[in-house]
């Protein structure tokens, strides 16, 4: 860790909170541990506090669904990605996100409901056997802890720009607290809190784009100054910035340099599609919806919440481009680089990072009382998003490693109890992961690097163990090895040189979230054809053995009875206008 | 929902909601009364005393209509 990062003055801070600030922060801190104490009486099987009795609403499924992913994380690091790329960030809101979430609520929630599975490396036992179940279950369990960690570093730079509080100190309350309040309630719990923390963000986080975009003189304002800035600072091409489609024709036109190919396809296709249909931390809430038409309306009703989350992310981030200003010499203040920003010379040049920009936008406009609250939002998507990854952790620990190799005779009470202590133990390993973020130059780079790893390969596997009753096991665990073993491999192959990049990615002016992309895209294309190659080489199960996991071998039950209105495809079919019409407005 | 008790989700969201909106609206109004010496950027337009009123409605609303009180008649008529 950066030593800038854990010894800071008082005076390097944003802001100062107030008594009120700090009364709201306690009265969120005791309302969690509240509910989980309130909770607890209610996780006493493996039902109970793995998958919250299943009996969730569309509505609390939903959110929970899209909260999972909406933490700390996701606030700061989009809003810094939006001031390092412009509204191409949002792509990760709307391509990214949207089409995906209608598939698996159309698609695939079926299969995931019927076959009544604890988790994703569930269904790929059933689906594939034991060996895939294995390499995914343990890739996820790594990769869940490595982004518990993330959320811890996104704590981190919170109390550290806008607090200036002791980091050890506030990443020990804020874990004990959420090690409490899951180990206590489980996942019911988590789902709880995630949608607290819903409604806790947009409370907090709203006056943000209201108030700059009044300051700015509204969004043509908005785009006005940041044209003008971007200019002064010799910024190539600065109406990329505010324009997510017509720039995107060729690598250098954008700043992010990257083509439609690499966002349609690696990010609207496999990314997005890997993370949303088979990361299980999202997926888990889904699966405890109390029945199938809650289970496909909760992807319906994310997707709908997911494409307005821009507003309060990707437009603090403009603002932050149009107006920060240093508040000594009135000239524009430039973000950069966290190592740069963190650097002895940075941290003595007062310079910012890109993932600082939200905080400084909330000390901007928030005074006594509502800076409380922002702070809070914050603080509740960090511990909703550590908390979203522990649960998922301890679930596919006690399940699909404890259960599945360790002991396979463990009874409901022993996997409670494994559960239970696997969330502390998931806290405890998050805490040491947060080390590891450290020298990544966006957070989010970090993050999207590790899904290309485990998510895009793993989509691969699922979906064509859903659609295509010819994959066999050997196909299907081959498939997935290869897809992740070359996703690393590209990786360490451009850290090791750089000039790799031309071939991964297609063009040497790639950055690190267009790497991330095309690297996705290989990894899932060599996963879908090692898995179809080695399916055809080997002996298939038989329809019998495929029933409730394949399409064409399961009965979907039909929705005649329900009026239109109640329909998932109906309100699926509104939120995809939706995304269109926002795709052409912002072209 | 069903939440395994009493108290549904939608109670402590709006307890929450409730609490955290009064602070800052009783806030805005004192700020109103003594203007603090460093202020923020459009303070002019006292976002927290409208914020917060409109974060007190709104957890007043959804507290009251998912009070335990009225969640117990809703699953004793349920059952």
């Amino acid at each position: 860790m950066n030593p800038a990062l854990l010894v800071l003055s008082s005076a390097s801070t944003l802001v100062h909170l107030s008594p009120v600030d700090l009364v709201i922060i306690v009265f969120y801190f005791a309302l969690v541990l509240a509910i989980g104490l309130y909770l607890k009486e209610q996780a006493n099987t493996g039902e109970d506090f793995f998958m919250a009795g299943r009996e969730m609403t569309a509505w609390v499924a939903g959110l929970a669904f899209l909260s999972a992913n909406l933490g700390s994380l996701e606030l700061m690091g989009w809003a810094g990605n939006t001031y390092k790329y412009g509204i191409l960030a949002a792509h990760w809101y709307w391509i990214g996100a949207v089409p995906a979430m209608l598939f698996l609520a159309l698609v695939m929630m079926p299969f995931y409901h019927i076959c009544k599975t604890h988790s994703v490396p569930g269904y790929l036992r059933l689906r594939f056997g034991a060996g895939t179940q294995t390499v995914s279950s343990i890739s996820f369990a790594f990769m869940t802890v490595l982004m518990s960690g993330i959320n811890m570093y996104a704590m981190a730079v919170v109390m550290r720009v806008v607090l200036g509080w002791n980091i050890h100190v506030s990443i020990l309350v804020s874990s004990v607290t959420v090690a409490i309040y899951v180990a206590l309630g489980g996942l019911r719990s988590a789902i709880f809190n995630e949608v607290l923390q819903f409604f806790l963000i947009w409370a907090g986080a709203l006056l943000i784009p209201i108030l700059g975009l009044i300051e700015a003189g509204g969004w043509s304002g908005l785009k006005a100054k940041i044209l003008v800035n971007l200019t002064e600072q010799h910024v190539s091409n600065p109406g990329a910035y505010t324009h997510a489609w017509s720039t995107l024709g060729t690598f250098t036109d954008n700043p992010m340099g990257i083509n439609w190919v690499g966002i349609v396809f690696g990010l609207g296709a496999v990314i997005s599609m890997g993370y949303w249909t088979t990361d299980f931390l999202v997926v888990q809430r889904v699966l405890a919806a109390k029945d199938l038409r809650s289970a496909k309306l909760a992807p319906i009703i994310g997707a709908a919440f997911k494409m307005m989350v821009p507003f309060i992310v990707i437009l603090p981030g403009l603002l932050g481009l149009a107006l920060l200003r240093d508040p000594h010499t009135g000239s524009l203040l430039r973000l950069v680089p966290a190592d740069l920003a963190w650097s002895d010379a940075g941290q003595a040049a007062g310079l910012h990072s890109y993932d600082e920009v939200l905080p400084l936008m909330l000390a901007r406009y928030c005074g006594p009382g509502l800076l409380g609250l922002g702070i809070t939002a914050l603080i509740a998507g960090f511990m909703s998003g550590m908390a979203g990854n522990v649960s998922a952790f301890a679930t596919v620990w006690t399940y699909d490693i404890y259960g599945a190799l360790i002991n396979k005779n463990a009874s409901d009470e022993s996997k409670v109890t494994m559960g239970r202590w696997c969330t502390i133990i998931g806290v405890a390993v998050s805490i040491g992961t947060a080390y590891l973020v450290m020298n990544a130059h966006s957070i989010m780079d970090y993050v999207q690097a590790l899904f290309s790893f485990f998510i895009a390969p793993l989509f691969g596997t699922v979906i064509l163990g859903m659609l295509w009753k010819r994959a066999t096991a050997a196909g299907g665990f081959w498939g997935l090895f290869a897809g992740t073993l070359s996703s690393v491999g590209m990786y360490a192959w451009v850290k090791v040189n750089p000039d790799a990049v031309k071939y991964v990615a297609l063009s040497s002016q790639a950055q690190d979230q267009a790497q991330n992309m095309f690297r996705a895209l290989w990894c899932w294309l060599i996963c879908v054809v090692v898995t179809v190659v080695v399916s055809l080489l080997t002996k298939p199960k038989t329809d019998a053995e495929l029933a409730d996991l394949v399409y064409g071998l399961t009965p979907i039950p039909h929705e005649e009875k329900v009026s239109v209105f109640h329909r998932p495809v109906f309100w699926g079919v509104v939120v995809a206008i939706a995304f269109v019409i926002l795709q052409i407005i912002f072209w | 929902m069903k939440s395994g008790g009493s108290l549904s989700i939608w109670f402590f969201i709006g307890v929450s909601l409730a609490v955290n909106g009064a602070i800052i609206f009783a806030t805005g109004l004192y700020e109103l009364a003594s203007p603090p010496e460093h202020q923020v950027v459009l303070y002019n337009l006292h976002a927290n005393v409208w914020w917060g009123a409109v974060l007190l409605v709104l957890g007043l609303f959804f507290s009251l209509r998912f009070s335990p009180a009225r969640e117990r008649a809703r699953m004793a008529s349920n059952s």
